[in-house]
């Protein structure tokens, strides 16, 4: 072999111990790191939500064709939302109830938007194994405190949308929305 | 254990490894001490060049696979979605794109790098021949792929290439239903090219390797065209080649860069922008620039069958070179008349390339007629007489010795004497 490939492979420390071969093989490496993951990057995060997947995020819903006592389900980011007109009844009991009653206790204030508390909007979608509870075509079972009704295990939700008989453990989720008029709102 | 390799490695857990599945050892041996001519050209980085491509494309196919719809009503649309919507699919798309065309230019100067300095020649006939089926599944690969975006071009180039195989008698027409699966080119079609363009990457894959495997047996050619002799003819693969090769994919990827970001559709047909209308054919019918030799060809014949068969046999006599080329000097360095026809034989393939890209008409008919008659004469004429008449020039002794002289030659004035030639 010649002479040189000894060289190659042993690198003969100057009195400092750091040669300038280290340094160039720390440049080479980091260059073929920083190289490596600008490759990577745009691979990977192709398989992130396109921009028609992010367009459809967001849905508006028209609030005018439910009328009081009535429920509508939308579909939101594939899941389900349920949409209810409460009446008067309905909010009254909600808004009665004592807290320490509550397995997850949460004040109905804190589920509803302010003006608008005849308006339940929730994440239809049982937080025991995530069955779609029944509750929002008049001919399905409400459940003992007149909201939804899970068949699958029991659990029971109130008109809040809040889990009174288990096995559910949480309420029912809420997802994001907000008024854009009052008979208009935006979910997602 | 009897049976188990001794690994050499001081690392604890590559050690444990290594005893078990040798990958490290074999990684030492045949990239890192491996003895290299070290005469090497950078006419020898475009085999690593290949590699690298290879590496890219699959990476970049798999992701424009994720979003790709093998179906006629929606293919065209999903390559938009992927330009369009997907992040960074445009980048993907691209890339994918004019790798493509980066593949076959690397792959055609490595072939004409193998045909000037004879690495071709025994003891590596089997090697050029298991490049040649590379370069036949490289152009199946692409072929297809061309197919699947669903262009206008995507649509009547499939179309056209597809028939090709009627010409052949009696059987011919059925082999053509059965690749189509219908009566014309379609959605079955469409979906087995999909398949098929994802499968055959992966056969390449295996005989790439196998590829580079009969070459660690054989040991790289070098552009004297000589035997290695001693080890003091050879460098380490690592670090020499490794260096070597980084910059050379470096420059590579630079100019693959420019493609993608400055001119990406520069080397696309416009017509592939408009998807696919079975009903009316777009006014020139042309592949892209790679396949543009060999349509030369298929085309300069005027019989259908003949044409087929002479197209296919400009690639088939590839295989039989090492046993056409009767001269027992290997390196064009040292041939002085196989020097500059080797180099008229390259100008034949651009004449080639060039005609088919025209209309088969006038002066373009002439000379891919010309042109083909070239192509065959070199390989089945004039090869086989060069080698018994040419006069090859001296060759020298060995690798080293044109640097260190007979014996290792004396000093030059005010330098170090070199070291003896090592005995082997």
């Amino acid at each position: 072999m010649a002479d040189t490939s000894a060289a190659a492979t042993s690198h003969h420390a100057a009195a400092g111990g750091v040669t300038k071969r280290d340094f160039l093989q720390l440049i080479a490496l980091s260059g073929a790191a920083i190289g490596a993951g600008a490759i990577a990057w745009p691979l990977i995060d192709s398989m992130n939500p396109s921009k028609d997947v992010l367009a459809l995020s967001a849905v508006d819903v028209d609030l005018t064709p439910v009328t009081e006592g009535q429920g509508i389900t939308i579909v939101w980011q594939g899941k389900p939302i349920f949409v209810r007109h409460r009446t008067a009844a309905e909010i009254k009991s909600a808004q009665d109830v004592k807290l320490s009653d509550l397995i997850d206790p949460q004040a109905d204030a804190a589920r509803v938007k302010q003006g608008h508390d005849q308006w339940i909007v929730l994440i239809g979608i049982c937080t025991h194994l995530g069955c779609v509870p029944l509750g929002n075509k008049p001919s399905d079972p409400r459940g003992d405190w007149g909201g939804w009704f899970c068949p699958c295990h029991g659990s029971q939700y109130d008109t809040s949308g809040r889990v009174r008989h288990g096995p559910a453990p949480l309420n029912l989720a809420l997802p994001p929305y907000a008024f854009t008029s009052d008979t208009k709102i935006k979910v997602g | 254990m009897a049976g188990l390799h001794k690994s050499e490695f001081a690392n604890p857990v590559v050690n444990w490894i290594d005893t078990r599945l040798p990958i490290f050892t074999m990684m030492q041996k045949e990239y890192a001490v491996f003895p290299t001519p070290k005469n090497f050209n950078y006419l020898w980085n475009f085999g690593a060049l290949a590699v690298v491509t290879l590496t890219v494309m699959i990476l970049t196919g798999i992701f424009l696979a994720m979003n790709y719809q093998p179906n006629t009503q929606l293919a065209f649309g999903s390559v938009q979605h992927i330009m369009r919507d997907v992040n960074y699919g445009w980048l993907i798309r691209y890339v994918h794109q004019n790798g493509a065309s980066m593949f076959f230019i690397v792959t055609y100067i490595h072939i004409f790098r193998g045909l000037y300095y004879g690495s071709y020649k025994t003891p590596r006939e089997l090697l050029w021949m298991m490049g040649v089926v590379i370069l036949l599944l490289m152009m199946a690969t692409a072929f297809m792929g061309y197919v699947l975006p669903w262009g206008q071009m995507s649509y009547w180039g499939a179309t056209v290439i597809t028939n090709l195989f009627s010409a052949f008698p009696i059987v011919g027409p059925k082999i053509v239903t059965l690749l189509w699966g219908g009566f014309s080119v379609d959605n079955p079609t469409l979906n087995r090219f999909f398949a098929l363009h994802y499968l055959l990457p992966f056969v390449l894959v295996g005989v790439v390797f196998l590829h580079v495997a009969a070459l660690h047996i054989t040991g790289s050619n070098n552009p004297l065209g000589i035997d290695v002799k001693s080890p003091q003819d050879t460098v380490p693969f690592h670090p020499y080649y490794t260096a070597k090769d980084s910059i050379g994919i470096c420059v590579f990827l630079a100019i693959w860069a420019a493609f993608v970001f400055f001119a990406p559709n520069v080397l696309g047909d416009p017509n592939n922008f408009i998807p696919a209308n079975p009903l009316q054919t777009p006014a020139d019918i042309v592949p892209e620039w790679y396949f543009l030799p060999y349509y030369a060809i298929l085309r300069s014949v005027p019989n259908k069958l003949l044409g087929v068969c002479m197209m296919f046999g400009s690639l088939l006599v590839l295989f039989v070179l090492p046993w056409l080329d009767t001269s027992r000097v290997r390196s064009a360095r040292f041939r002085p008349v196989y020097r500059w026809l080797i180099w008229v034989w390259v100008a034949a393939f651009v004449v080639l390339g060039y005609c088919g890209m025209h209309k088969p008409e006038g002066i373009y008919v002439v000379l891919s007629r010309l042109a083909t008659i070239y192509y065959y004469l070199h390989f089945l004429v004039i090869l086989p007489i060069l080698g018994k008449l040419e006069r090859p020039l001296p060759l020298p002794e060995s690798i080293s010795q044109p640097v260190l002289g007979r014996r290792g030659g004396g000093p030059l004035p005010g330098t170090a004497a070199a070291k003896p030639m090592e005995k082997a």
